[in-house]
């Protein structure tokens, strides 16, 4: 049978005048338990969410139910954003010129100063932004106009509902978009 | 001259203070960590920079998830009970009560309500489940659900929230926000992710500035 060498003195005779015990040291190597520790460490900090979920208040309007109910706006000082696919967007100022000579593409990149250069040009009293998203649009893309607003703080914006040209018009300009991008 | 005997140091370092502050810390995040309860429903949030914190209580989530589906959410059990005893007396649904109460979230279409309650919980998966019809705009269930969560909720304090998915299409929403609009709820608000002020805005001068922000 092989036999374990128990012997604390290993390879090396010590001379024949050691023969005391040899007196263990009462400490630990410490290292790996601190590995341990930061190992678990970091571990719980990456799996740890310590950022809570906020929460945006929006308030919505009450629909008028006759036309003359509902807010006028001036019409040189109102901007619309309309979102289109592909995190897209298109605006114009005051009415859609009917051959659509006002209607602009941006991005979310640009909006911001869109609307900034809209806000210093018009007086804030009338300043009204009209958000209308399409139906290809999707909701982070109406979260982060919404969030545009706070950001450049506007205080007058609504969420309308798109119609049906615009919508069309929209849509031709996605198309075209990816047809450019494509190219 | 003579030199300064320099004493021979050990290179051994103490570890154990080390080591106390590694779990003392350790012990910190243990206790802090809330792990996310499994969630039935798969939703990435978009971000803002709202500062407010979600409530967390008398709450009636909706959440849409990347599909456009719909699911609703509620905490408290007594308005879950008034909730199903409406939509019974008013629609003849025959729901089980109990069931209902106990269910985390609702998402099927009131023909269908009934086997979705009798559904196990484990296989009440948002992937699998049709949700609440509301696309249809002459039958938005949403309209229903929302005036029986009102008629329950009336008199008392609810926050109503909507919980969508980046990828969400726009018309889910609103016909959600439509079906709030019907029942008078104007104010409501949506759970986001975090984000900081991008620098050199007005908001964020404003905020450099000590203002405080408008809720």
């Amino acid at each position: 049978m092989a036999e374990m060498d128990t012997s604390s003195s290993g390879g090396h005779k010590k001379g024949p005048g050691v023969k005391k015990g040899k007196k263990l040291s009462t400490r630990v190597d410490l290292t790996p338990m601190v590995d341990l520790g930061f190992l678990l460490i970091t571990f719980f900090i990456f799996t740890t969410t310590m950022s809570q979920p906020t929460a945006m208040k929006l308030f919505l309007p009450k629909d008028a139910d006759n036309p003359e109910d509902q807010n006028k706006a001036k019409e040189s000082g109102v901007i619309t954003l309309l979102l289109g696919k592909d995190n897209n967007v298109f605006y114009y100022e005051g009415q859609l010129a009917p051959d659509g000579s006002n209607f602009k593409s941006s991005t979310f990149k640009e909006i911001r100063t869109v609307l900034l250069e809209k806000k210093a040009r018009t007086n804030e009293k009338d300043l009204v932004v009209v958000l209308k998203p399409s139906s290809e649009s999707t909701y982070k893309n109406v979260v982060d106009i919404l969030d545009e607003m706070t950001i450049n703080v506007l205080k007058r914006y609504a969420l309308v509902d798109i119609s049906p040209v615009e919508e069309q018009l929209v849509k031709l300009s996605d198309a075209a978009g990816a047809a450019s991008a494509s190219n | 001259m003579g030199r300064a005997k320099l004493p021979r140091k050990s290179t051994n370092i103490d570890m154990t203070a080390m080591c106390d502050v590694a779990f003392l810390l350790l012990s910190f995040f243990i206790l802090t960590t809330k792990f996310k309860p499994a969630e039935a429903i798969a939703v990435t949030t978009p971000n803002s920079v709202a500062a407010k914190v979600a409530p967390d209580k008398d709450i009636v989530l909706i959440t849409i998830d990347k599909d456009g589906k719909v699911f609703i959410t509620m905490d408290d059990e007594q308005k879950k009970e008034a909730v199903c005893t409406y939509l019974n007396t008013n629609l003849n649904l025959n729901m089980n009560v109990a069931a209902f109460k106990k269910a985390g979230f609702y998402g099927a279409p009131f023909s269908s309500m009934a086997s979705f309650l009798s559904l196990p919980e484990e296989q009440r998966k948002g992937d699998k489940l049709p949700g609440i019809p509301v696309l249809d705009s002459t039958d938005n269930q949403m309209n229903v659900w929302m005036r029986a969560i009102k008629d329950a909720y009336l008199g008392s304090k609810m926050n109503l929230l909507v919980k969508g998915d980046n990828a969400a299409k726009y018309p889910a929403f609103k016909a959600v926000i439509d079906a709030f609009k019907k029942n008078d709820e104007l104010k409501f608000q949506m759970i986001t992710n975090p984000e900081s002020v991008p620098a050199g805005t007005e908001l964020w001068k404003k905020t450099m500035a000590g203002e405080k922000r408008e809720e």
